[in-house]
């Protein structure tokens, strides 16, 4: 077991972050560079553009939008608009596993589909090799859903990737054909894309099945996307305490529960940066109200269960939830007992998308590691700092491009679910509908947060603190690990998972377990390189002699 | 099935692409670009497509592959990405102190018109490019040609942009190599020395995205052609190109500018390839064959006598790049075997005429297709057509493999599931060997787990 480690005055580690920056430069980063205090929040910049050069994490708006909300239904064929390495890079390499229920479902998740634009197609608009190509992929497998996706050029060029979907929509009748104007430069991070999609989900998809979905309690899993199976093990759950999953955005969703999904009675948001328009949108026209859970970590699943039972406000579902807990919790408490020992004091720094970096925390402190450092990839303040932030955060030039729809209540399907009354009966227990409280507030003081972190940034933290975990993605894994220190990519969890749910739980104690006792690390040096063991001269000496 | 909607009637498309057998520009750019020593790749567009290729190049590698990005907004794309890249190659400079920038274009900023010469012009003129250090460019729209276009024009950038004529000539050859690993271009120096000639080998991956692991992160590692071998190449004696699509565009370029004669060969898969090739270099440089070259040689075709009972016949599938593709159905056909489904989506005549002429002389009923539409979907529904015995491709083939249940060897560009394509050849009369002997486990392995039991050999 190792000591706590001293850490470092995070005032000096910010100074030294940004010392090597040109003036203008250090300047904005700074400001995205913040030491945590969870009584009083500090303002962190987040969500504004990268500078240019700087080696950053973030990827692209269209990333956002295909990639992560749409990527993960099944039987939609995505058409990518654009050249073909926007299609190609987004091609089964987000991991997000689905099941189709029988052989003969729809599934087209292990399909890629590109206009493949040429040249001409640039030069004289692309719309005419779009409509031939979703009339041959209409023609190739009749799908109930064809999604269009604008790349950078198609936006430069005026092709009306919407006019198109219309009218092919209308010519098949019995093809819902819709488009999102994505384009890789909107925004500035994914997640402007994640809000396009939103948009487009719910304008396109939400309310077209109006059959009431069955079951006593029923909800929505919004922003759970099923990388490794992490849906897979919360279906699992929600049968087991008797919770029904009218459909989910979008981990091992169809088109069908997408469309149906305005019968239920909660959702139930786990990443808020991707998808929480949706929850406010849904609440607006349909009388949903939005809590946010967490189904990272053993105990955070407990305690997002326990907050669905008292929503509902059944004693037979509570029982039953606490039954279950009940159940699993000596699975899980069996594993830390044996673990802990090994994990207990060691650190860790997540850097990672929108909402991860929060939520893991939970798993590295049911393990007793601390985090020393975390930041977002493309989060918004209110996801650092909480929601009460919202009214004051100014909407800057690359936000306002970003069209927010204007929800009104639906005459005939808002219904709300819960009286004001009882609301605030609710709120009055401890639960927060339609809120979120952020990531900063469950960090220790003095923690760091920086926000888009570069690379330049990353290696100085971890010169600086040597973590023995550090948690982000593909393109900083073997920097990293070079480095000597284990990286946990949390986008996809180095192919294994799941992570969510008690059992997913398990499986992560056991991944760290691996990789920060893995004797690996110890055998980087070679023999005739450690201390003592000088140049294998004492070899070579009793070799001369003899 | 995971293909489950790939139905066997084929049908012409001519606006979808399904499972595509290429990719974009850019990504081959930023690959040839790592393989020069003390370089940073940029890429002038948007964050996604720096952030897509630096992941697959991860993915493919297992190694960090570092490069940046103008990161574009709507405003850039409106007003022009001049002011972005001006502030990367600040920010770039100060910050990871590369000695070049090679800035590659993408889709986005070809299609607003940034003109990346003009712009690098800029930034020398500005003073921000600090004495002794370099940015360098290819203009890499996503909407022409493929990646291995793509590698092919930052290759020629290289050349154009750093070749010098002395007017004194060297006693040294260029070799250009072709889209390869760094373990193909670390046997490529290999044989050289063996073969006792000096080269300039560019690009060179190998020591960059092979690095060992150190316990320290070194951002630029020991590997790539330097600055100075790069300026030097303009004095060599001679060039030889190795693929005629992504090589030998700069070895055309390099003869423009310094006058370097050059020969265009396939990369050297295979037997009848690495035969050329050996004799290219006996040839040009005026050495005889060492005796090593020629056991090495011995072996291979000992191996190809030995098991050629395994081989003969068998039908394989392929998907890949036009420079690999090309000496690898020679190799087939060496091998007595029968290529009978070739796609490319890499678009060009040169290759299709190429690849037509072998199948011509030595295979004429094998289905070929190339450029638009001649993706997996299409080569699936070939199989679906006609079975083979064996698959080879890039990682994504697996989804076929297995729905077909047909052995699979992974081969080309990207791999995203295996590792040693970047530490062991497939170049060489021993990268073939190794690359033989991947074939025959594939079908030797099938062979066992498909015998009868009273069928099942010990001894094979």
């Amino acid at each position: 077991m190792e000591a706590n480690k001293i850490i470092p005055d995070p005032a000096q580690v910010r100074e030294e972050l940004i010392h090597k920056y040109p003036a203008k430069v250090a300047k904005k980063r700074s400001k995205s560079i913040v030491i945590n205090d969870p009584e009083t929040i500090p303002e962190v910049q987040a969500n504004v553009r990268t500078v240019p050069g700087i080696i950053t994490q973030r990827g692209c708006c269209y990333a956002g939008c295909k990639g992560v909300v749409l990527g993960p239904t099944r039987d939609i064929v995505n058409i990518v608009h654009g050249p073909i390495g926007c299609s190609f890079y987004a091609w089964l390499t987000r991991r997000n596993q689905t099941k189709p229920e029988t052989l003969m479902d729809a599934n087209y998740i292990p399909y890629c589909f590109s206009t493949d634009m040429q040249e001409e197609n640039i030069v004289f608009g692309g719309e005419k090799k779009l409509k031939i190509a979703i009339q041959e992929a209409y023609d190739l497998f009749h799908p109930k859903s064809i999604a269009i996706f604008s790349t950078c050029p198609v936006g430069l060029i005026g092709d009306d990737v919407h006019a198109a979907a219309r009218e092919m929509k209308e010519k098949f009748g019995d093809c819902n054909v819709f488009g999102f104007s994505c384009e890789g430069y909107r925004g500035v991070s994914q997640s402007a894309g994640h809000h396009i999609a939103n948009n487009g989900v719910f304008k396109h998809m939400v309310g077209r099945d109006n059959t009431p979905s069955e079951g006593k309690f029923k909800l929505n899993l919004l922003g759970e996307y099923n990388i490794g199976g992490d849906a897979f093990e919360i279906e699992r759950i929600f049968e087991k305490v008797g919770i029904t999953l009218v459909a989910s955005f979008s981990g091992n969703s169809t088109v069908g529960a997408i469309e149906n999904s305005h019968t239920a009675d909660l959702n139930v948001i786990l990443c808020h940066r991707s998808i929480n328009y949706m929850g406010d949108m849904m609440e607006t026209k349909y009388g949903i109200p939005w809590m946010k859970i967490n189904f990272v970590g053993a105990e955070s699943t407990a305690k997002s269960l326990r907050k669905i039972g008292e929503y509902f406000g059944d004693e037979e579902l509570k029982a039953r939830i606490e039954a279950v807990i009940a159940e699993e919790a000596p699975k899980v408490k069996a594993v830390i007992n044996e673990i802990m020992p090994r994990t207990k004091g060691k650190t860790a720094m997540l850097f990672v998308g929108g909402s991860r970096a929060h939520h893991y925390q939970d798993l590295f402190t049911e393990l007793g590691m601390t985090t020393v450092a975390a930041g977002y990839e493309f989060a918004h303040r209110d996801d650092y700092e909480g929601r009460d932030v919202l009214p004051g955060i100014k909407v800057d030039a690359d936000s306002k491009n970003i069209e927010e729809l204007k929800i009104v209540a639906d005459p005939e399907f808002y219904n709300p679910r819960k009286t004001e009354a009882e609301l605030e009966a609710l709120k009055e227990k401890g639960l927060e509908i339609n809120g979120y409280e952020g990531m900063m507030k469950q960090m220790t003081k003095k923690s760091l947060v920086v926000d888009d972190l570069s690379h330049y940034e990353s290696e100085k933290l971890i010169e600086i603190y040597k973590p023995d975990i550090f948690c982000a993605g593909i393109k900083e894994k073997y920097v990293v690990q070079k480095m000597g220190i284990p990286l946990k990519q949390l986008h996809s969890y180095d192919y294994g998972g799941p992570y969510t749910g008690f059992e997913g739980a398990i499986n992560f104690y056991k991944d760290i377990d691996r990789m920060v006792n893995n004797p690996v690390w110890k055998l980087i040096k070679a023999p005739w390189e450690t201390a003592g063991n000088g140049k294998g001269a004492g070899l070579a000496a009793s070799y001369v002699t003899q | 099935m995971l293909l489950r909607h790939t139905s066997k009637e084929v049908k012409v498309r001519e606006g979808l692409t399904i499972n595509p057998a290429k990719t974009c520009q850019p990504i081959g750019a930023m690959y040839a670009a790592l393989g020069i020593h003390g370089c940073l790749p940029h890429s002038h567009g948007s964050q996604g497509c720096c952030s897509y290729h630096r992941s697959t190049l991860t993915r493919h590698y297992k190694e960090p592959v570092m490069a940046a990005t103008s990161s574009f907004t709507e405003g850039a794309s409106v007003f022009g990405g001049q002011a972005n890249l001006l502030a990367a190659i600040d920010t770039i400079f100060a910050v990871y102190e590369p000695d070049i920038i090679a800035v590659h274009s993408t889709c986005l900023s070809e299609t607003i018109g940034d003109d990346l010469q003009q712009m690098t012009k800029k930034a020398k003129d500005d003073g921000k490019i600090p004495e002794g250090k370099y940015v360098i460019y290819a203009s890499t729209p996503s909407f022409i040609g493929s990646h291995v276009t793509g590698y092919a024009n930052m290759v020629t950038g290289m050349a154009t942009q750093f070749a010098e004529s002395t007017g004194v000539k060297k006693s040294q050859f260029n070799i250009i190599a072709g889209w390869m690993e760094p373990s193909d271009m670390r046997e490529i120096k290999r044989l050289a020395k063996v073969m006792g000639i000096n080269i300039v080998l560019f690009p060179d991956t190998s020591d960059v995205l092979d690095a060992p692991q150190t316990g320290k992160h070194v951002f630029y590692p020991k590997g790539g052609t330097t600055v100075d071998e790069l300026k030097s190449s303009g004095d060599s004696i001679a060039s030889l190109a190795l693929g005629s699509v992504s090589a030998e565009p700069a070895a055309i370029a390099l003869e423009k500018k310094c006058k370097v004669p050059f020969e265009t060969l396939d990369i050297p898969i295979g037997l009848s390839a690495t035969d050329r090739f050996i004799m290219a270099i006996s040839k040009v440089a005026g050495v005889t064959v060492p005796e090593e070259v020629t056991a090495d040689r011995g072996r291979l075709v000992d191996i190809m006598c030995d098991m050629e009972q395994y081989l003969h016949g068998k039908k394989v599938a392929l998907f890949g790049d036009p420079d690999q593709l090309l000496p690898l159905t020679e190799f087939l056909l060496d091998l007595s075997m029968k290529p009978v489904h070739i796609v490319s989506g890499t678009p060009g005549q040169r290759f299709e005429k190429q690849m037509r002429q072998l199948l011509d002389e030595r295979s004429p009923e094998t289905n070929f297709k190339s450029g638009l539409q001649a993706d997996m979907f299409l080569l699936h529904q070939w199989m679906k057509n006609e079975p083979v015995d064996l698959l080879i491709g890039n990682t994504y083939g697996k989804y076929m493999a297995r729905d077909e249940d047909i052995p699979f060897i992974r081969f080309g560009f990207p791999i995203l599931d295996r590792i040693g394509h970047s530490y062991f050849p497939n170049i060489g009369y021993g990268g073939s060997l190794r690359l033989l002997e991947k074939i025959l486990n594939a079908i030797m392995d099938r062979q066992d787990r498909d015998a009868l039991e009273e069928k099942f050999e010990l001894v094979m």
